[in-house]
């Protein structure tokens, strides 16, 4: 493949990627933003989401497009149902102590894995698509015989992973939706904004925590979902997430959901472009490097404008 | 009976005891005892920063790994004896942590945690990059003839038991001798207090400064001996694990207590050595020690035992 289809194969190839994260930083950063805590956590809640997806679509016979439209809905309500149970057990009982948190939320991470290890087990599996046609795309050239248009070798996507990057988009479009126009939105932003003063406008401040905590594991299950029948179900599967969500979550600034979907969208996009033509640890070595050095150097992110 | 003169009294009867069961123990348990001594000094270098200082660090394997590779490759690339090779890890530790320091001592609280742990996943990241001389996951052994110090055998049992206890032994009081002078006090009180400490006259980030190093030392040098006695060198001691084993170890024993990391080191080395002769989902007990320290025992053992009944527990 020549230069140019090659990138339009990569950037395509980071959109899928940018999409997944989106939605999972998303959640990263709502919990961060309303709770002011850290959920080391949240890459295992992706995984929860991908090995309930597994099992879901095991147990439902069929096309496989039943499976994994009763995944797409329970997936996510198991992983919110455990982040709230999480929620009750553990960061209530501490007072949502940040440093307590976080070392809280380590132990739910090894329980989670390894619980995940002993009933999913140690080998990855992936789960059939419902629909995967193979898309060819053309590409537009000037060449001898002038402009010319032509389907080059390996220049395609499937049906399939642009439905993602179009449910994630619908999904991100609902999210920003319900925060800015619903009574239910308001009530999270007021939380998030002075959580005394909503405490006594009466606004029941533990509740909207349990289920904010519990939308965050919904959101990176439902990515999980998504991008599960594109890699597989692996108990080990959460860390990658965990560390891209930690990078997108501190460049567009802790807490901010715009500076979060900006963010998600560089960094997917360039990982995908980046892996292509560097070799994927150096590009690892030098994303984790910069996101440690913007977090010294600017704390509040690279849109951010509130200190964090 | 002065409580610096009663502490000093304990640490030796510690290091008698220690010394006593080197003989006494079975050889099984014995080279358990020889691996956990080098594991708690790393708790111990972790206390200093943690328990001390009050500094949550999510990155210490990186200290771990510079003294392990420090040492480790000295010896299998460089060619060094033992000794010099062990000097060289120490000077890989203290350049790391002194660097580290500079840069994530910008940085409080939550934001500490996360570059560290960013640091330390950049360094894990860099040894599988140069894998063509760290051999990456894969790691290499050291030669077991070139592990011999002045004619003594490390790799025979209890020479190793010696050459652990003799290396945690000092870790130990000389981590004690500091927390009793001036220095250890203001550590204490930066953990304390941080801005009172400031009114006061000290210069924190200076304070906290050398606590890093000394944290980074400690920790690799138990790296070094390590990979001195075990002659194992593998990417594996760089991994967030390795970052959360001494936070564990810590949180278990009490932090902020001398004897707390051995204590802490020896109850969770023998838990998951005995889980995972049951199940190989091992780290689920890590896991639910974890939470349930949170919960209800934030002190630890040896610091509840102090709230109770022992006040004096240094």
């Amino acid at each position: 493949m020549d230069f140019g289809p090659h990138l339009l194969l990569a950037i395509l190839e980071g959109a899928v990627g940018a999409a997944v994260l989106a939605l999972t930083a998303l959640g990263l950063s709502l919990v961060f933003g309303v709770m002011r805590v850290v959920n080391v956590a949240h890459g295992e809640f992706f995984m929860v989401g991908a090995v309930v997806a597994w099992f879901v679509a095991d147990a439902v016979a069929g096309h496989p497009a039943f499976g994994f439209t009763a995944a797409l809905i329970i997936a996510p309500l198991v992983a919110g149902l455990i982040a709230v149970l999480v929620d009750k057990l553990v960061l209530k009982q501490v007072e949502y102590d940040p440093e307590a948190t976080i070392v809280g939320t380590i132990g739910v991470l090894y329980i989670l894995q390894q619980t995940a290890l002993m009933t999913y087990g140690p080998e990855p599996r992936p789960v059939e698509a419902p629909f995967s046609t193979r898309i060819a795309l053309p590409w537009f050239e000037w060449g001898e015989n002038g402009f010319a248009m032509f389907y080059p070798w390996g220049l395609s996507i499937t049906s399939y992973k642009l439905f993602v990057i179009f449910a994630a988009a619908a999904v991100l479009v609902v999210f920003w939706l319900v925060m800015s126009r619903t009574r239910y939105g308001l009530i999270m932003r007021a939380t998030q904004l002075d959580r005394e003063t909503a405490l006594a406008f009466g606004i029941p401040v533990s509740r909207v925590y349990s289920i904010v905590f519990g939308i965050g594991a919904g959101l990176a299950a439902l990515a999980a979902v998504l991008i599960v029948p594109i890699q597989q179900a692996y108990y080990l599967m959460g860390a990658e997430p965990l560390l891209l969500s930690f990078i997108v979550v501190i460049i567009g600034g802790l807490g901010s959901v715009r500076g979060t979907v900006v963010a998600a969208l560089m960094i997917g996009m360039s990982d995908g472009i980046i892996s292509v033509f560097l070799s994927p640890t150096l590009s690892k070595i030098i994303a984790t490097l910069l996101v440690a050095l913007v977090l010294v150097f600017r704390p509040q992110g690279l849109f951010g404008t509130k200190a964090a | 009976m002065s409580i610096s003169r009663k502490s000093l009294l304990l640490h030796l009867g510690l290091i008698a005891l220690l010394f006593a069961l080197g003989f006494l123990l079975p050889t099984y348990h014995q080279g358990n005892l020889a691996r956990i001594m080098v594991l708690a000094t790393y708790a111990v270098g972790y206390n200093v920063l943690f328990g001390y200082t009050g500094l949550l660090s999510l990155g210490h394997a990186m200290f771990f790994a510079a003294g392990m590779y420090g040492l480790g490759l000295a010896m299998h690339l460089g060619g060094l004896s033992p000794i010099p090779a062990f000097i060289v890890g120490l000077l890989c530790a203290a350049l790391l942590s002194a660097v580290v320091a500079f840069l994530a001592l910008r940085t409080i609280g939550v934001a500490f945690m996360i570059v560290t742990l960013m640091f330390a996943q950049t360094a894990f990241l860099t040894i599988l990059y140069f894998g063509t001389y760290t051999r990456g996951d894969e790691g290499f052994v050291i030669a077991q003839a070139t592990r011999q110090i002045m004619g003594f055998d490390l790799t025979s049992p209890t020479n190793r038991y010696m050459a652990a206890l003799i290396v945690f032994g000092t870790a130990l009081l000389i981590t004690a001798r500091m927390m009793q002078a001036s220095f250890g006090q203001v550590l204490i009180g930066v953990r304390e207090n941080e801005e009172r400490t400031t009114m006061l006259g000290y210069d924190v980030f200076r304070h906290k400064f050398a606590a890093v190093i000394i944290s980074g030392v400690i920790s690799g040098a138990a790296g070094a001996t390590y990979a001195l006695l075990f002659g194992y060198v593998g990417a594996t001691f760089a991994t967030v694990q390795y970052s959360i084993f001494p936070l564990l170890w810590v949180l278990l024993g009490g932090a902020g207590t001398t004897i707390g990391p051995l204590v802490g080191a020896i109850f969770m080395f023998y838990l998951i050595d005995y889980s995972s002769g049951l199940t190989n989902a091992y780290m689920l007990i890590a896991g639910v020690v974890l939470v349930l320290l949170t919960l209800f025992a934030r002190a630890g053992i040896v610091g509840e035992i102090r709230k109770r009944w022992v006040a004096w527990l240094p």
